[in-house]
């Protein structure tokens, strides 16, 4: 039974490193570019598309540096085209379009590479478990968590020591000063939104390693990224990454005493935290209303 | 006095096609289930629209109510009595109890926050309505009920499309109603500037809370009319996905707009009708008119003429 648990845990820990990934990226550009993005499945599934599709010329390590870059490279046109229009509007708006955006990404993802699932493959030696008594803990697993915490320990890095990471945190402070003391806050928020759509792309690629790749797979790591965003706390970056390994491993170990709620679980941890400490765990009073 | 001349005018054309659809349906390429699908979704959007267009609170998650009200209905049908308007009565109260209970914890956030909280909490219920297979028939969605005959009409399509079309009525006299009323203008007035009311002593949270409900009994009304209408209450009702849609819904009409939800669902029901029969990409259609309409038309249909005729 304890081995039982604990191997729900641990499969709740990699769902919820997913969902973290996720939930970083949406935050990021919740946070300075104001927008909710609904289209950030459809990008964490294109970028595992992607992969798949680069994975025979560049292997899985190729594919996972280049997918997430490509990821990028296609959410700089979207948010060149529609949702820098949308800043200054009501945030009615922003939702509005990256929904549709994320109906147009599903559909082209179905389109080309069709409704029926694919697997993405990694190399051999990631798929052996690392222990006999754990056998669930499998090289790719701890690859997943490692890069989990190594790309978010990267983005708090920048965020921390580089220029355009001080932006983007003064940004998130103060829009307009950072605007009339001379940075151009429009390339800012594009860079912005990149770094965050590379964020779903990395998780996409992980993802697509150990769920496989189906065109609607965004739709079901959007939601609780949500979540994660809630009970972390809005503004937080450190509030999301945690809120989605919190949901991740409650989701994982209610699967090991009662499977049907495992979603549900989700959900209500969500009201609780809104009953007891509306803001979150780490969130800032007041933000965004 | 042109203007109003004219709106009376277009009121009465407008009601007077409302009134003789089953007639002439069937010439336009259409058929009479398909208006009831109209009338269904713009009494949906118009619930929403209390909350989003006249009180300013962004919901993401009302299909929830829709769907609340939908299987409330069908299960009734299905399991309690065999009366239609009881099982959608009781489906509307499920509903609307629902989005009671729920309003005053999605209102302690405002703003892009209260979206994200909506719609998680939508999310909630779509997936009891997948997991709780021996209660709702999970993700195949319940089925094993039928609109029972009322006093002694047998409720064939033209037959439901009134009945239909008397609960839209009712639900727009009741919106009409409040929004005419000092609760109405309590509730443009927080729209307008919250803080203001704050100040002047009104507890904006409850009425933040009292729109939500009322939005989200109009909402589960027509989900109880759809479940009729279909004699089927999918999953599909309750996720986020419809939310969207009736939100899309309310945008292309035009969200000041009292009658935009109507002559948005009037654009979106066939559109998406149209488009699915003729392509398998109608989702990108679907999606292009979300990015489009919301790029180039954000005022909606209604908002584009009313801005025209007044330059």
């Amino acid at each position: 039974m304890l081995l039982d648990i604990v191997f729900n845990a641990f499969n709740g820990l990699i769902q919820g490193s997913f969902y973290a990934l996720m939930a970083i990226g949406l935050s990021l550009i919740l946070g300075l570019n104001g927008v909710i993005n609904f289209a950030h499945g459809g990008f964490m599934a294109l970028a595992g598309y992607l992969a798949y599709t680069l994975d025979p010329y560049t292997g899985f390590w190729g594919a996972l540096i280049i997918g997430p870059i490509l990821a990028g490279g296609i959410g700089y046109i979207v948010e060149q085209l529609v949702v820098r229009r949308l800043y200054l509007r009501d945030p009615l708006y922003s939702l509005l379009a990256t929904f549709g955006l994320a109906l147009i990404l599903q559909d082209m993802l179905r389109t080309i590479w069709g409704a029926q699932g694919v697997p993405l493959s990694i190399p051999d030696f990631l798929n052996q478990p690392v222990s006999n008594t754990y056998f669930f803990v499998t090289g790719y697993r701890l690859l997943v968590v490692a890069l989990a915490i190594i790309s978010t320990g990267g983005l708090f890095a920048i965020l921390r020591y580089t220029r355009l990471g001080v932006r983007i945190r003064a940004g998130n402070a103060d829009l307009e000063t950072i605007s009339a003391l001379g940075v151009n806050i429009y390339l800012l928020r594009s860079a912005n939104f990149v770094l965050g759509i590379m964020f779903a792309g990395l998780a996409g690629i992980l993802a697509a390693g150990q769920l496989g790749l189906t065109p609607t797979m965004g739709d079901e790591l959007i939601m609780p990224s949500f979540v994660a965003i809630v009970v972390g706390g809005v503004g937080s970056l450190f509030g999301s990454l945690l809120g989605g390994l919190i949901i991740g491993v409650a989701s994982g170990v209610t699967t090991a005493f009662y499977p049907a709620a495992s979603e549900v679980v989700i959900y209500l941890i969500m009201g609780v935290m809104l009953i007891v400490r509306p803001r979150g765990l780490f969130g800032q009073e007041g933000l965004f209303e | 006095m042109i203007a109003e001349q004219r709106n009376k005018i277009v009121m009465g054309v407008a009601a007077l096609l409302l009134l003789t659809v089953p007639f002439w349906a069937g010439y336009v390429g259409g058929y009479t289930d398909l208006a009831s699908r109209v009338l269904i979704y713009a009494l949906a959007a118009m619930g929403l629209n209390l909350l989003l267009g006249f009180t300013g609170g962004l919901s993401f998650g009302h299909a929830a109510y829709f769907g609340l009200g939908a299987y409330g209905t069908g299960l009734m049908l299905a399991d309690v009595t065999n009366n239609t308007l009881l099982a959608l009565l009781v489906g509307t109260l499920v509903g609307g109890l629902a989005a009671l209970l729920l309003g005053p914890i999605a209102v302690r956030r405002r703003g892009i926050y209260f979206s994200m909280i909506t719609i998680a909490i939508g999310q909630m219920f779509y997936f009891i309505a997948v997991r709780w297979n021996s209660f709702t028939g999970g993700e195949d969605g319940l089925t094993g009920f039928s609109r029972q005959p009322i006093l002694g009409l047998s409720l064939n399509s033209t037959q439901f499309y009134y009945m239909v079309l008397i609960f839209f009525c009712l639900g727009a006299l009741l919106l009409w109603t409040i929004l005419n009323s000092p609760l109405g203008h309590t509730f443009v007035a927080i729209r307008e500037n919250q803080k203001r009311l704050t100040f002047l002593g009104i507890r904006v949270d409850r009425y933040v809370a009292l729109s939500f409900a009322i939005s989200g009994v109009v909402c589960a009304l027509a989900g109880g009319l759809n479940a009729l209408l279909d004699n089927f209450a999918s999953p599909d009702d309750l996720r986020y996905t419809l939310s969207g849609n009736f939100l899309i819904i309310v945008v292309l009409g035009g969200m000041r707009n009292f009658w935009g939800p109507l002559v948005g669902a009037a654009i979106f029901v066939l559109v998406q009708n149209y488009v699915s029969a003729v392509t398998q990409n109608w989702m990108t259609v679907i999606g292009l008119v979300f990015v489009l309409s919301v790029m180039f038309f954000p005022l909606g249909v209604l908002g584009f003429f009313r801005r025209r005729s007044r330059a």
